[in-house]
């Protein structure tokens, strides 16, 4: 579905709110049919990124170009942000029925009400609330407004929609079912999207490509996987819940793999470093694993280290256990290997990761 | 205590023969207060709109002005209406003071920061999202002020009804630009005082219920618009 072709290219991008830099986007691209998160913490600059292209803030200076044309007077700027579409946090809806809300957009392009009839009831069924058609706006629960927002938006057929943290204020089980819709309704229509968001969940779930966004920069764009997996900072690694960072200089290399000395603990990792350099290295807390015996000789693990359990936090489904082995590391462990490796604090264990789990960053001098 | 049964037992045998005088002063209130929320609708809902959604050196000051011409004493828009209209005033040459249009004009002018401050607050009240919404559904300038204001219609409608209430009921001015000449400027409050003044207390009295009606109904259409806005 993704073309190579670019539906929207960015130059120079900057906003400067009080004399500071709150968005400074050198270039970004966006291929026709792609699904792009941007992810980061609050202020990152996502939702300003956002309306800066959909060119809404007074205080921009950069180029937009849609479809290879420079978005710059008026007019262009005018029949651009009818080809895309937003979607706020909050539903936004006017005060009046379900179908005049998601007609609005249809009826501002002019149409006929008998027109729109059809695309206003094709789309409300697409997002589940054909039945909902007469009701009035004020009466519609959290999930309802924010899929009659959504409705909107696609009633008039954008190439470019743009989400702005849809689903941050819905509970999970109405999240959960309106992520399902949108990522149906994103295969169905191809439409190009981008969506900021500070779950990554919901980015894995949805996305081509992924920007990571920290004051006003894009610190790494690139496939899931790519970020998920080899973040290019500590700022991104650590977004991306690589819980443990450390650094340490390489010792010994031999076939891609190395030594790198970490408060004088001896760390084997993957990667192209020559002896000397300065490295930081992360690991994914789901990485590491947890037993009572060093005695484990079937694992692969190269790395293996007795350490002392700091502290043991539910989180849920699992429990995250910062331990001290001379560096600090924190592993996921589920309930059932807490109860049967009888973990608590204070207790002695071993850790294991796979010289592959380590993330290197080389540090520059 | 006789003087005030009296005076209700008239008022209300003036109220149910349609006493043509009584009706004639009815009507004509209404005419001019209509005539003047009329213009103060335009003029108030307009500006307040503007103000309320452009940024320009000196909003602040424009702003407390409009609130504080919200409660503009009458007699004080009375004496400079009738300063302006005076024979040799600056528009002495219109020869329309003492005339219903004079206490059209007073009235405009005690209405619109009344109308101007409420539809003022009530634009900046929508939140501050819905007009980058409404311009990212591609809609021009004009269509995105057109949505607010149909956003804003309650408490727009309010804003009118209360310029409405503050002019009916207004006595200063409409006495002293209107002169309440009997049968052509003589409206419910002027008439109510004159009356009291000769000690008419039955037709006083009246004309009182009459006002008291009519500021009744228009409460009861602003409770009404109030507590169809209330979340369920």
């Amino acid at each position: 579905m993704i073309s190579d072709k670019s539906i929207l290219e960015v130059r120079d991008l900057h906003v400067k709110r009080g004399g500071v830099n709150v968005l400074d986007i050198s270039s970004l691209a966006v291929s026709e049919g792609e699904v792009l998160s941007l992810i980061g913490p609050n202020g990152a600059g996502k939702s300003t990124l956002l309306l800066a292209l959909c060119r809404l803030l007074k205080s921009v200076q950069g180029n937009v170009a849609f479809k290879g044309k420079t978005v710059d007077t008026n007019h262009s700027l005018f029949a651009y942000r009818r080809k895309i579409a937003m979607v706020f946090q909050e539903p936004l809806l006017f005060d009046s029925t379900v179908f005049e809300n998601v007609a609005s957009g249809l009826k501002i392009r002019g149409m006929r009400h008998d027109e729109m009839k059809q695309i206003v009831a094709d789309c409300l069924e697409r997002f589940g609330i054909g039945h909902l058609v007469q009701r009035s706006a004020r009466k519609l629960s959290g999930g309802e407004a924010q899929r009659t927002s959504l409705a909107r938006a696609f009633a008039t057929k954008p190439e470019i929609v743009l989400l702005d943290e849809p689903f941050s204020s819905l509970d999970p089980p109405t999240r959960e079912s309106l992520m399902g819709d949108l990522e149906r309704i994103l295969r169905e229509t191809g439409t190009t999207t981008i969506m900021a968001t500070h779950d990554q969940v919901e980015a894995l779930r949805l996305s081509d490509r992924i920007a990571v966004m920290n004051q006003g920069k894009i610190a790494q764009i690139g496939t899931p996987e790519q970020v998920m997996n080899q973040p290019v900072d500590e700022f991104v690694a650590s977004f991306v819940g690589m819980e443990t960072v450390f650094s340490g200089h390489v010792t010994k290399t031999y076939d891609g793999t190395f030594i790198t000395s970490v408060s004088g603990r001896e760390i084997e990792a993957v990667g192209a470093v020559k002896p000397g350099e300065k490295v930081v290295c992360f690991i994914r807390p789901e990485n590491v694993t947890l037993s009572t015996g060093a005695s484990d000789e079937r694992s692969s693990a190269r790395n293996m280290f007795r350490g002392t359990i700091v502290k043991i936090i539910p989180m849920g489904l699992f429990h995250k256990v910062q331990l001290d082995c001379g560096f600090p590391l924190v592993a996921y462990v589920t309930h059932q290997s807490l109860e049967n490796l009888s973990l608590k604090e204070s207790a002695s264990v071993f850790a294991s990761f796979k010289a592959t789990a380590v993330h290197v960053i080389r540090k520059e001098k | 205590m006789d003087i005030i049964i009296e005076g209700i037992k008239q008022a209300f045998i003036l109220l149910f023969t349609l006493d043509p005088e009584v009706l004639g002063i009815t009507w004509l209130s209404l005419k001019i207060s209509g005539t003047a929320t009329f213009l103060s609708m335009f003029l108030g809902v307009s500006v307040g709109t503007a103000v309320a959604l452009t940024q320009f050196p000196g909003r602040r000051f424009v702003v407390s002005l409009i609130n504080t011409g919200m409660g503009l004493p009458p007699v004080v828009v009375g004496l400079f209406v009738t300063i302006f209209l005076w024979r040799n005033g600056p528009l002495g040459f219109l020869e329309i003071l003492y005339t219903p249009t004079a206490i059209i004009i007073a009235q405009t002018v005690i209405a619109t920061p009344i109308v101007m401050g409420i539809s003022l607050a009530a634009i900046q009240n929508l939140p501050a999202n819905l007009r980058l919404q409404i311009l990212a559904l591609g809609a021009t300038r004009l269509q995105m002020v057109w949505i607010l204001v149909k956003e804003a219609r309650l408490p727009l409608l309010a804003a009118i009804m209360a310029g409405f209430g503050g002019v009916i009921s207004e006595v200063g001015a409409s006495i002293m630009v209107g002169g309440n000449i009997k049968g052509y400027s003589r409206v419910l409050t002027t008439a109510t005082v004159m009356e009291t003044g000769k000690g008419n207390f039955d037709i006083a009295m009246a004309l009182g219920i009459i006002l008291l009606l009519l500021a009744f109904a228009v409460n009861a259409i602003l409770t009404q618009i109030q507590q169809r806005d209330r979340p369920r």
